[in-house]
């Protein structure tokens, strides 16, 4: 399966390689850097590239390109999936995914990717057995580690590979019992020009974050579950239970982890809580451009929106913009003419809304193309599905947990065409 | 411990350090060994491994190594001259490292040890500290430990020789009782890549595989690819291992086995058998990556163990319904038959009628569920599955998860989105509903753009393409210049496939031509230039709308496409070319370049067609291209000067030059580049890169038959291969059966061949039997000796004319020739079991035998047969009788047998049986309208009207032998008006009854409401029932869904109405039907232009194809002097047909209007208050009169 692993960073250097299997030499990589240079974004770089001997697959996540090696017949999503699940687990592990702390956390890293795949063959990728295998990297851990020259590869060899509940460790043990589900829902849309949705999805997640002592088993039950269209699962949850009755029946893996991801029908309708307002011109043979932009809320049932970000990739000829934003900031950057303005919250009452002229190459002939706006927001509070969680039980253990739910919906990819 | 740290403050000496290494492993008094002391000078260790090895292999036997030592130290000094001096040049960097990985603390170790593995991840040689690291694998400290591990699995490679010093540490660890360190020495030992030790790795894994803990089972399962690639002469020995593991029963250990099948013996897929139903019901609950293995392995196995679920059922389906599948077409009627009878041979195979191995069904139903997976490689690997092994019906299940993983990263979407344009070629219908989800965003990457593109252009179809065009429209305005080129691309596919569109897309791209950007012109004049070779009768308009364009049309590059086109297509615009010519003559001197040479293009192609018109505009041309400035117009001036101005000097390219300028440039095709994708197994590399990858698994095509499903029995076989080729048997028995008997029967019968034929027939019939179950009678026919064609021809003819009549009348008479036949009958299909194994073998013994024996009866019997067979499958109609005249014969012999029980053998009579019934089944539907299902009616019923359209509820091998039709009567529904009559038709065509025929659990739309049909207590196997029931449609072409559900089982079965069923006739009188079309202008009115048919100009077919598609009535013709006037007056000449309606709920109008115009132009008018029932009756309509 996997024979190699690179990691190259924005401007092309190699920063770490990992061996599996015989060593490849890293002047593999040549094909990829071809590759690179002859994609425009660096996002353009396509995943397979095939090469006289092997193929490499690659992901960038973070300005990294994780590339791996492969030499024979694979399924492309087996490799790039685990990749992700590489990136994952750096994330969980440093915080950040950067070339900077996977730098300081070689040794981590490396401890990290032999555990992980054996031969090139994913061992194990679950995130709870990998913290009782090697301890991840604190500032307190780390200074007791130079004093007392302990490690941090755990001394006991985890059990949860060997047990049932894989994905749990077992002898886990809290003085505060605490359970939090965070129903994150995010809005996909496209609105065209009269401000008509062309298509609108919701896309919802519910992580969690489970702080049970000993085997809870644990049972989460909606008021609406047949807003689900389609899930997909963490693998503790039964899933003949959720055919069954519609319940979420589980054992939680310990700490944070992301219980459910749902899709809500594209027949449903659904709700856009923002308006855009936008007259946007350029005059055939004047280099002056008219930018008028306002927002509003819609659909919001009573709540705020706010982190409002609004962004734009402004037609080629738009040399620079002079604009005056009601509320917020705006920036403009005349090379990539990357326009954003950081609106903040709407407020109804007083609309916010972006003003002014955009001055054009003199001369240039007036772009065909209208840019497009990209939206980000948030409401708290809210699940614009109108999903909700009606109770959440458990079984197996004496104590009684905290049990506390959150709902909040997001702008995934919304975008505005003018 | 001093000594050692003296030895290391000596340069390097590889064989000291070996040594301390060795006596640390083996924890022996070594250290004091005399080898260690400085004096045995400096070597390379190359030259001492030989002996370490030695110790390595018998360490006992060495005893403690003295022996060993002496021997040791001979070799090393003898060495020690030579090897020296190169040695000492090694650098010396890594002093401090290896200062403190030869310090007493582990901290040191371990800190010496973080900055070598640092050093590996950049990449920087570290192997020269390989004899300082690994002395350490023994460490204490589990870090150090692990980290030692890490890097002896990089260098030991390099380094086998040294790395062979850490095996005995590892050798213990095997043995150890802790399961996970027995584990991680397996791992560390199969991983490194020594090949001197892979009889040891080979042991430790033979070992493993039989732990206690699956973990290190498991761990062994994963050492087995690694030993494999090291030294691939273990396979067979690894086999074994993969074996034991795969009867394996816990979940940890099934995916990382699997994982070892396909890398080390893909091929030996029968090692699968037995643990296939394990693996099916395990995988849920196997991790997730093994999942991803299992799947895909599965796939596989299945492709070579079960039978095409498609394949069947369009089989079958021709065999029931006369249906015609797209493999009749084109192959002769052999092949079908043949394929009938393997398909009849499956559903006999199994004892009820399933069309699927159960096993099949059992993978299908276990994976499913994993469509739910977070995991992405997954989803995939269970829709490739789905989309290679599932019947068509089930494979919609997996659009809606692969829709889901486009959200994913960016890589998820483009490896995701390349199967599903894969996908999409083939079932299109599958991802229609998730239209919008590809639209596509002006932040995707390009070549998820591209992609994307690439799905919406695969799903464009007539109904949907207005919407896609929409959307295109946008993308072209994109900032993103290559997508816009795919976009016009798209554009252009679109408007290839769906001819609806042609124009306008043509339109589009027309304008398109005005845009700046010079590629969105190359782009769309490519495209428009492809749509027009396409399609030559259309030329002329485009080319003079074109034409038209290149007044305002200024980019160079478009105008120098346009005059290509006029050029290339000069002689459709025999008017406007010359003249285009003229115009651009008067600018020649203010064009671009390149269009100047398309000016000089376009005058030497007029000239050779119409050089009348042209000859002084193109002298004109090329004399002012002659003093053009620039030279490559002057060059191009003057070689076609040459070329086509014919001169004395002109040499004999001249002669060709129309061929030159006028060649037929081919029509450029415009196919989906994943057309032919999808023979490499979905989610895979090699797909993904349309190309065979290494190691690539080809996907085995379906296999003819199902090989034999008892292999996977675990237990003692259920019903087994055999016993189903035995009823198969039994039913091809049925022919040389008939026709035995009845070639006894005939008036060439000799009264001594009786005895003769009885083993004579036998054997050859027998033979021949064999064959005609897997060849075409044709060639049965073919391979008849000639010999006996010649003898019994005449006979033949005569029987072959009576047959028919003579069978009934026959039988009785006959007794003791049809005792005896049925006698052979019974021996026959045992026979038959023997030879059909042996196909080749039997063919020839058969030649022998019809030469040596060439018993009258023999041939007779086969000739028989074969007209039997042919009168069966072109006359239909006989069919009946002849069935009919064959079961009586059964019985009767039946009876006979009962008479003389000497001679009849165990009847299979329960076998007959089934067949009997699968027989009739056809026949009994044939039977239908005929007296039998009279009987059967309820009362209830409407007697079925030739005209109506039936509609298929539950095909016979979904519902297990009952099969439901429904047809819309179009009479009132007596209960309640504002419902919509349904006829079911229930046929059981099972062998066992049905009982408590009953609907259950409505789904419908708001609004809708069902009246059910009276529960039908018993129906008998074979027996046919008739139902109504009334379904409130609420003018919606909503489905009704419910539940049909008998005393054992219930189905999921829907009924959808065409829009024509939701209305009930009307009538009214012109003038009336002229005022309410009056009120119903504007939005409710749908106009459409059509072009009629050939076969349906006439009045009555019109009229009829109206009708049939909706339930309207015809609105008679009054006074209007459009109306056909009795006899005398012509026919007015283009006559307009009227036909009203009230839709079933709402009673809203329905007006339709068709009126004709010359030579089959026609105009079709709806007016109807429901826009959509309006629109979807236009179409409706609107097919029905095209088509």
């Amino acid at each position: 399966m996997i024979h190699s692993l690179f990691l190259i960073n924005a401007s092309g250097d190699i920063f770490l390689e990992k061996h599996w299997k015989s060593v490849v030499s890293r002047s593999v990589c040549d094909y990829f850097f071809e590759a690179q240079e002859r994609a425009s974004e660096p996002e353009n770089v396509p995943p397979v590239i095939p090469t006289p001997h092997h193929y490499l697959i690659s992901v960038l996540r973070h300005r990294i390109y994780f590339v791996a090696v492969i030499q024979s017949e694979v399924p492309p999503l087996f490799v790039i999936e685990f990749l992700h699940r590489v990136v994952d687990t750096f994330q969980d592990y440093f915080g950040v995914c950067t070339e900077a702390a996977i730098k300081d956390n070689v040794v981590v890293v490396y401890e990290l990717l032999e555990e992980m795949l054996d031969n090139g063959f994913p061992l194990a990728t679950e995130s709870n057995i990998l913290k009782e295998l090697i301890k991840p990297p604190t500032i307190l851990r780390t200074m007791v580690n130079t004093i007392t020259g302990s490690t941090n590869v755990g001394e006991q060899l985890p059990t949860g590979q060997l047990s049932v509940v894989p994905w749990r460790r077992t002898g886990v043990k809290y003085t505060n019992n605490e359970a939090y589900f965070d129903v994150v829902e995010e809005i996909d849309a496209i609105i065209d020009k009269s401000g008509s949705t062309i298509t609108a999805e919701i896309q919802g997640v519910i992580d969690a974050c489970v702080k049970l002592t000993g085997m809870p088993d644990l049972t989460l039950s909606f008021m609406n579950p047949r807003l689900l269209d389609d899930v997909s699962f963490h693998p503790c949850v039964r899933f003949k239970r959720w055919e069954a009755e519609r319940i979420l029946s589980f054992i939680p893996p310990d700490g944070n982890f992301r219980l459910l991801s749902y899709h809500v029908s594209s027949q449903n309708l659904v709700a856009i809580p923002v308006y855009v307002k936008h007259n946007i011109t350029f005059r055939e043979g004047s280099s002056q451009g008219r930018f008028d932009l306002t927002l509003g809320p819609k659909q919001t049932m009573g709540k705020v929106v706010e982190s409002v970000l609004v962004s734009s990739q402004l037609p080629r000829g738009v040399l620079n913009v002079n604009l005056n934003p009601s509320q917020g900031t705006y920036t403009f950057d005349p090379v990539t003419k990357l326009l954003s303005w950081d609106v903040g919250k709407i407020n109804p009452q007083k609309l916010p809304s972006l003003k002014g002229t955009m001055s054009l190459q003199a001369g240039a002939s007036k772009p065909d193309e209208n840019p497009t706006f990209n939206i980000q927001f948030k409401i708290q509070q809210m699940a614009i599905s109108g999903l909700k969680v009606n109770r959440l039980d458990m079984y197996g253990e004496k104590y009684k947990p905290f049990k506390g739910i959150k709902y909040m919906t997001k702008a995934g990819k919304f975008q505005v065409r003018t | 411990m001093t000594t050692m740290q003296k030895l290391l403050q000596l340069p390097v000496n590889a064989v000291n350090i070996v040594k301390t290494v060795q006596s640390q492993v083996q924890g022996q008094e070594e250290a004091k060994s005399p080898v260690l002391t400085p004096d045995s000078g400096q070597q390379t260790w190359y030259n001492a491994l030989p002996d370490e090895l030695r110790h390595l292999r018998s360490p006992s036997g060495t005893g403690g190594g003295g022996g060993g030592d002496q021997e040791e130290r001979a070799t090393l000094e003898e060495g020690g001259g030579g090897g020296g001096g190169s040695f000492q040049t090694q650098p010396l960097r890594h002093d401090d490292l290896k200062e403190m990985l030869d310090s007493n603390k582990d901290s040191l170790k371990l800190e010496a040890m973080k900055r070598i593995v640092a050093m590996i991840a950049r990449g920087k040689n570290a192997s020269d500290l390989f004899p300082a690291v690994v002395k350490n694998v023994a460490c204490k400290n589990i870090e150090v430990k692990k980290l030692v591990y890490v890097y002896l699995v990089r260098y030991a490679e390099e380094q086998q020789d040294l790395a062979l010093l850490s095996i005995s540490t590892f050798q213990r660890g095997l043995k150890d009782p802790n399961q996970l360190i027995r584990a991680s020495a397996l791992r560390v030992l199969s991983s490194i890549r020594v090949t001197i030790i892979v009889p040891i790795m080979m042991l430790a894994i033979k070992e493993a595989a039989s732990d206690m803990s699956p973990y290190v089972r498991k761990t062994a399962a994963h050492a087995i690819p690694k030993l494999y690639s090291l030294d691939p002469e273990q396979k067979d020995q690894l086999i074994e291992v993969i074996e034991k593991l795969l009867a394996d029963k816990t979940t940890l250990v099934a995916g990382s086995v699997v994982m070892a099948f396909e890398e080390v013996c893909p091929e030996r897929i029968d090692l699968i058998h037995k643990n296939y139903r394990k693996l099916c019901n395990l995988l849920i609950d196997v991790e997730e990556w093994g999942q991803v293995v299992i799947i895909n392995m599965l796939t596989r196995y299945a492709r070579t163990q079960f039978l095409n679920p498609n394949i069947n059922e369009s089989l079958l389906e021709e065999g029931g319904g006369g249906e015609k599948t797209f493999y009749a077409s084109d192959e002769d009627e052999d092949e079908d038959e043949e394929k009938e009878k393997k398909a009849e041979a499956v559903t006999m195979a199994k004892r009820k009628p399933y069309v699927m191995d159960p096993d099949h069904r059992l993978l299908l139903r276990n994976t499913k569920p994993l469509l739910q997976s977070r995991n992405a490689a997954v989803v995939m690997a269970v829709a490739q599955l789905y989309f290679h092994l599932a019947p068509k019906a089930e494979i919609g299940v997996i659009a809606k998860a692969l829709v889901r993983l486009l959200r994913s990263h960016s890589e998820v979407q483009y490896v995701v989105l390349q199967n599903v344009a894969t996908m999409t070629i083939k079932r299109r219908g599958m991802f229609e509903p998730y239209l919008k989800s590809f639209y596509i965003r002006s932040t995707d990457p390009t070549q998820i753009k591209i992609l994307k593109l690439e799905v919406l252009t695969n799903l464009a179809n007539e109904t949907n393409i207005s919407t896609i065009l929409r959307e295109f429209q946008t993308y072209i305005k994109s900032m993103d210049k290559d997508f816009v080129a795919a976009t016009i691309q798209a554009i252009g596919r679109c408007a290839t496939n769906i001819g609806e569109v042609r124009d306008t897309c043509l339109n589009g791209l027309v304008q398109l031509l005005s845009n700046r950007d010079e590629l969105v012109v190359a782009e769309s004049v490519v495209v428009i230039k492809k749509l027009l070779q396409m399609q030559p009768e259309k030329h002329s308009d485009i080319i003079k709308h074109m034409a038209k364009l290149t007044d305002n049309i200024q980019v160079p590059m478009a105008r120098a496409s346009i005059l290509w086109l006029i050029g290339e297509y000069c002689e459709h615009v025999p008017k406007i070319a010359p003249d285009v010519l003229r115009k651009m003559a008067k600018s020649f001197t203010n064009e671009e370049d390149i269009v100047k040479l398309q000016i000089i293009n376009l005058a030497a192609k007029l000239y050779l067609t119409n050089s009348k018109q042209t000859k002084l505009l193109t002298q004109y041309v090329l004399n002012l291209a002659k003093y053009d400035q620039n030279y490559d117009i002057r060059d191009r001036a003057r070689f076609i000067r040459q070329l086509i101005v014919p001169t004395e000097k002109s040499g004999a390219l001249s002669k060709y030059a129309k061929k030159l300028f006028l060649a037929l440039k081919p029509a450029p095709v415009l196919e989906s580049p994943f057309k032919d994708r999808d023979h490499f197994q979905l989610g895979s590399l090699s797909h993904l890169l349309n190309a065979k990858a290494g190691g690539y698994q080809e996907l085995p095509d379906w296999p003819e038959a199902a090989p034999d499903p008892s292999v996977r029995n675990v237990e003692v076989p259920e019903w087994t291969k055999c016993s189903s080729r035995e009823k198969r048997k039994e039913k091809k028995v049925e022919k040389p059966f008939y026709s035995d008997s009845e070639g006894e029967s005939g008036p060439t019968e000799s009264a001594d061949s009786e005895s003769d034929s009885g083993s004579g027939s036998e054997s050859g019939s027998g033979s021949e039997d064999s064959r005609s179950g897997s060849e075409s009678d044709e060639s049965k026919e073919a391979s008849e000796s000639e010999e006996e064609e010649e003898e019994e021809e005449e006979d033949l003819k005569k029987k072959k004319k009576k047959k028919n009549e003579e069978k009934q009348l026959k039988k009785p008479v006959q007794e003791s020739e049809s005792e005896q036949s049925s006698e052979e009958e019974v021996r026959k299909p045992e026979r038959k079991s023997k030879q059909n194994k042996s196909e080749s073998e039997s063919e020839s013994d058969e030649d022998e035998e019809s030469e040596s024996e060439s018993s009258e009866s023999e041939s007779e019997d086969s000739e028989d047969s074969e007209a039997e067979l042919k009168k069966k499958k072109k006359v239909a109609p006989p069919k009946p009788a002849f069935k009919a005249a064959k079961k009586e014969n059964k019985k009767e012999k039946k009876e006979m047998s009962l008479l003389d029980l000497d001679d009849f053998e165990p009847a299979p009579s329960p076998q007959v049986t089934p067949v009997n019934t699968f027989l009739s089944n056809s026949l009994v539907t044939d039977l239908e309208g005929l007296s039998l299902s009279d009987a059967a009616l309820m009362p209830a019923t409407i007697a079925p009207s030739s005209a109506l359209k039936s509609y298929e509820l539950l095909h016979r091998i979904t519902g297990e032998g009952l099969s439901v039709e429904y047809c819309f009567s179009r009479q009132p529904f007596s209960p309640d008006a504002n419902m919509v009559a349904v006829q079911m038709h229930f046929t059981n065509n099972s062998t066992s009854d049905t009982k408590s025929l009953h609907m259950e659990d409505v789904k419908l739309q708001s609004g809708m409401r069902v009246k059910e049909f009276p529960e039908i207590e018993l129906l008998p196997a074979g027996e046919t029932a008739t139902a109504v029931m009334g379904i409130d449609f609420c003018d919606s072409t909503q489905a009704a869904n419910f539940q049909l559900c008998t005393h054992t089982r219930k189905f999921f079965v829907s009924i959808q109405p065409p829009v024509g069923e939701l209305m009930r006739p009307f009538f009214m009188t012109e003038n009336e039907f002229k005022k309410e079309q009056g009120q119903l202008m504007g939005m409710n009115e749908i106009t459409e232009k059509l072009t009629l048919d050939v076969k349906c100009r006439n009045e009555h077919t019109i009229v009829q194809k109206v009708t049939t598609a909706a339930n309207l009535s015809r609105v008679p013709c009054g006074s209007d002097k459009e109306c056909s006037t009795p006899p005398p007056p012509p026919p007015p000449k283009h006559p307009i047909y009227r036909f009203a309606g009230r839709t079933v709920t709402s009673s809203s109008l329905v007006l339709v209007t068709v009126a004709t115009k010359d030579e089959g132009a026609a105009q079709l008018t709806v007016n109807c208050e429901k826009m959509v029932i309006g629109t979807m009756l236009v179409k409706d309509i609107l097919l029905a009169l095209t088509q």
